[in-house]
């Protein structure tokens, strides 16, 4: 199969498998910010924005993802210029081996564009689908709140 | 003006991961890759007859036994586990051969094609067969990998003496270290040399492995390590057999070829924590004070012994915990099934000690009407008693004031007393597990097997080089490190540069394990920073790579040297077990749902000895998720088998923590500097995992009021407990 895809606000024409998921299209095209833990859904390192909704890449099939906004992290920001979730996590020790981290900042990036004073277990609710086994996810909570308060603060 | 050493920093490599700009192994690509996958036993024990290859398609390749040119054994203590199968498996996953070849698709159908005629044997599963022995030997002629025993006073008369003497047997469960980034290498073959990428805690390691594997010279083998995504010990001694697997495909095929696991191929071969059984037998004297202690442990190495016998030692000098026992006798076994083999995990037989030392304790307090933490108190280590295998404590030990501290943050004892009484309808529980981690390599093993190196240079621009082997797998070694060699030089720590070690340009500074990167090879690096600042050497000619552009202008090494008071005669293990110790406090409290019994947490609380810290932030993440970690093994992280089967193969089935698990965790740090330390930093990754099982079992041992002696604590066997089963 053939079709357009809208990855970080550029378009590209990708020839793909009828079964592929987007997890896969996504890596083969140079997005390797998008990890891959577990391929059934469960840990979350997959995650993408699709039309601002968060899924599981490793659980979309490629072709229903053609046409459709998909956002990876490094759409949101990149190293000269980091998003504030970014630089919360950075601030707040938010980060350690770094596999979840693509998927986690994304997980707060959606919770925080519906919501952007989110309570404390709304931050936990939204990021439950993120595994973490290196951080105990203390300070991940705590770069949301951090980067919900920046955002709110500079507008 | 100097900053403070324990200032947080922003990580080094916080803004590629947050940016996703990282490049981990599954991010690489080379020119004509090709991709591997492996062919593994589907039964627990058995002679393979014959293996049946269909026609392989073009560009496809087998890579199996006859692919070795030097040694079919994976370097390590036992040198028992060959790289792929010869005649005989003995666990289901043992790998037998590769598939490799340009489609991965093309790779799974061929793999999937190949037919095995295997001749079962009949297996053994459990510790307790196994040390029964009456099927066919795993291993020598007993099954038993390793076996010691300790002797300090005379345990036996102390038992002949006693007024009373009370036991129990305490059992742990496998736990799997979920590591998100599964493992992974890539090999490389070109100008007959050989080249493995990959995640992994120990790059020397997998070279000694890998030139034993081809028997070649040093030379020849090269091994860089990639960004690792969390490693915890299972990319300790496992990598070294993938690491193999991918470098003789490469030297097979002459292309690169790629070899990185699923969630489900990494869960069902690699190394898990060892299961126990722990049994201890304690003498009362008729003040009901402790006059003896015996500690039997016996571990399931699984089918090949790896580093069980180091596990196992590990395991036997923690045997009893925090306290002074005059009369000790432990031993300790480690037995071959047909198991996935066990290996290194965070604590490396520590956690399976301390939950039993610390369960019996706690029951052996509550049977003679005494409060545990008084009765543990009065029995606590200080400054220059002994060790369990006789070596001096010769630091302060803070435990007391810890006890106080955490007693202030939780209201412990309050609670403990009020739990204990309580008959609500919801059972509440408070626990508090007193526990210590011996920092660095077991008894001489830094001096005789590690003797670690490590080099700065200084460049022309004053920008300095570390050139050790010790990787950041995501603890922040490659902030800590920094933080420590800027310091040291008066120097920002933008203008020390690290690098992900390369075998090829870096010395042999160790493994990156056993809590002993910051103490042991930051303390060499120190040191070498002081003598840098003072002038250095004139720096020698120098591989050029990109993070060390022009020549350097100065280099100084730095060997490790024993500090002068540690004793230790391996032969009957007496003396200093380890250089010194970390210590900690962890007080954990529950409520245990009364229909289902699920454990819900409710608070936790934690205080730390790791001397002084050289990063607060960074120490906190690894306290903060070394509990979750080890909160997770004492409650749900259930790993069963059926006839060598793992049931739980998936992260579906193998649940750890989420967001949701654990509510805020309260952490304190207590300064107590060593002075073989880097500005008296000691070992700190490991300590926390230790003491959150012994914690949690303790407080629902509070809330249902009956003894706890098994990990994982899970509703099933809250039930039996319950029931009074067992």
């Amino acid at each position: 199969m053939e079709g357009i895809f809208k990855i970080n606000g550029k378009e590209i024409k990708v020839s793909f498998k009828s079964d592929a998921v987007l997890l896969s299209l996504l890596r083969e095209n140079g997005c390797t910010e998008v990890k891959e833990g577990c391929r059934e859904g469960e840990c979350g390192s997959c995650v993408v924005l699709l039309d601002g909704r968060l899924v599981n890449s490793c659980q979309v099939f490629a072709a229903s993802a053609a046409g459709k906004e998909i956002t990876t992290v490094r759409g949101i920001g990149n190293i000269h210029s980091p998003h504030p979730i970014q630089s919360a996590f950075a601030d707040s020790g938010a980060v350690q081996c770094g596999f979840c981290t693509p998927g986690m900042v994304l997980a707060a990036y959606c919770l925080l564009k519906k919501n952007p004073d989110p309570r404390e277990d709304e931050i936990i609710e939204a990021i439950d689908g993120n595994l973490c086994r290196c951080t105990g996810y203390v300070k991940i909570i705590e770069a949301v709140k951090i980067a919900a308060k920046r955002m709110r603060e500079n507008g | 003006m100097k900053e403070k050493v324990d200032r947080s920093i922003n990580r080094i490599d916080a803004p590629e991961k947050t940016g996703g700009y990282a490049e981990y192994i599954a991010d690489m690509k080379f020119e004509g890759m090709l991709y591997a996958k492996t062919l593994r036993s589907e039964k627990p024990r058995a002679v393979i007859k014959s293996i049946d290859i269909p026609l392989l398609p073009e560009g496809c390749y087998v890579v199996d036994k006859n692919d070795i040119p030097g040694k079919n054994r994976v370097k390590m203590l036992l040198d028992d586990q060959p790289f792929f199968a010869e005649d005989i498996v003995n666990y289901i996953g043992e790998p037998i051969l590769l598939v490799v070849g340009p489609d991965r698709e093309q790779v799974a159908q061929v793999l999937s094609n190949i037919r095995v005629l295997y001749e079962e044997m009949e297996p053994v599963f459990t510790i307790v067969d196994a040390v029964k022995c009456d099927k066919a030997s795993i291993y020598g002629e007993d099954n038993c990998f390793s076996g010691y025993e300790i002797i300090r006073g005379d345990p036996d008369r102390a038992f002949r003496e006693a007024a009373e003497a009370i036991e129990g047997e305490y059992r742990t469960g496998l736990q799997e270290h979920i590591y998100l980034e599964p493992q992974g290498v890539i090999g490389v073959y070109e100008n007959e040399r050989v080249t493995v990428y990959g995640s992994m805690q120990c790059p020397y390691y997998i070279k000694t492995a890998l030139v034993q594997g081809f028997g070649w010279d040093e030379e020849r083998i090269r091994v860089v390590q990639t960004t690792t995504g969390g490693a915890f010990g299972g990319k300790e001694e496992y990598t070294s057999i993938i690491a193999g697997h991918a470098a003789f495909a490469a030297v097979k095929t002459g292309r690169p070829v790629r070899l990185i696991f699923d969630r489900a191929e990494d869960i069902i071969c690699t190394t898990k924590r060892h299961p126990s059984i722990i049994k201890i037998k304690t003498a009362l004297d008729k003040n009901r004070k402790i006059t003896a202690m015996e500690v039997e442990i016996t571990l399931d190495g699984g089918a090949y012994a790896g580093l069980s016998p180091v596990v196992l030692q590990r395991a036997m000098f923690a045997a009893t915990g925090v306290y002074n026992i005059p009369n000790i006798k432990v031993k300790g076994r480690v037995f071959a099934t047909n198991n996935v083999p066990s290996g290194a995990m965070r604590g490396f037989g520590g956690p399976q000690a301390f939950f039993a030392i610390e369960m019996h304790m706690q029951s052996l307090a509550e049977s003679i009407s005494r409060d545990p933490l008084d009765f543990k108190m009065e029995n606590m280590l200080s400054k220059g008693d002994l060790t369990v295998t006789g070596g001096v404590l010769r630091y302060e030990v803070k435990l007391p004031q810890m006890i106080d501290l955490v007693e202030k943050m939780s209201g412990y004892r309050r609670k403990y007393e009020a739990f204990i009484n309580d008959r609500g309808e919801v059972p509440k529980g408070i626990g508090l597990s007193i526990f210590y981690h011996g920092c660095a390599f077991t008894g001489s093993g830094e001096k005789e097997k590690i003797r670690a190196r490590v080099k700065l240079k200084k460049r022309k621009d004053g920008k300095v080089l570390i050139l050790v082997a010790s990787v950041e797998m995501g603890q922040g070694s490659s902030t800590t490190l920094r933080k420590i060699v800027a310091r040291a030089m008066d120097l920002p720590v933008e203008d020390v540069i690290y690098e992900n070690p390369d075998t090829d340009i870096v010395p042999d500074s160790g493994p990156t394990v056993a809590s002993r990167t910051v103490m042991i090879v930051g303390f060499l690096l120190k040191k070498a920073a002081e003598r840098l600042k003072a002038g250095g050497e004139k720096a020698a000619d120098f591989k050029v790579t990109e993070a060390c552009e022009g020549p350097a202008e100065l280099e100084v090494t730095e060997e490790y040297e024993e500090p002068g008071y540690i004793k230790w005669g391996h032969e009957k293990f007496e003396g200093d077990a380890y250089p010194t110790y970390s210590w900690g406090v962890n007080v954990v409290e529950v409520e245990v749902d009364p229909v289902t019994f699920v454990i819900k947490v409710n608070g936790i609380w934690g205080v730390y000895d790791i001397g002084t810290i050289i990063d607060e932030r960074i120490i906190r993440g690894q306290m903060e998720g070394g509990i979750a970690q080890g909160l997770g093994y004492a409650a749900f992280e259930v790993m069963n088998t059926d006839c060598g089967n793992i049931l739980q193969p998936s992260l579906a089935d193998y649940i750890i923590p989420n967001s949701k698990e654990f509510p805020e965790m309260e952490i304190r740090l207590i300064d107590n500097p060593y002075e073989y330390g880097p500005f008296g930093a000691k070992g700190a990754g490991e300590l926390p995992f230790i003491g959150a099982a012994p914690a949690l079992a303790s407080a629902v041992q509070n809330a249902l009021k009956v003894p706890i002696k098994r990990l994982p604590v899970t509703p099933e066997y809250l039930l039996k407990v319950a029931e009074g089963e067992k």
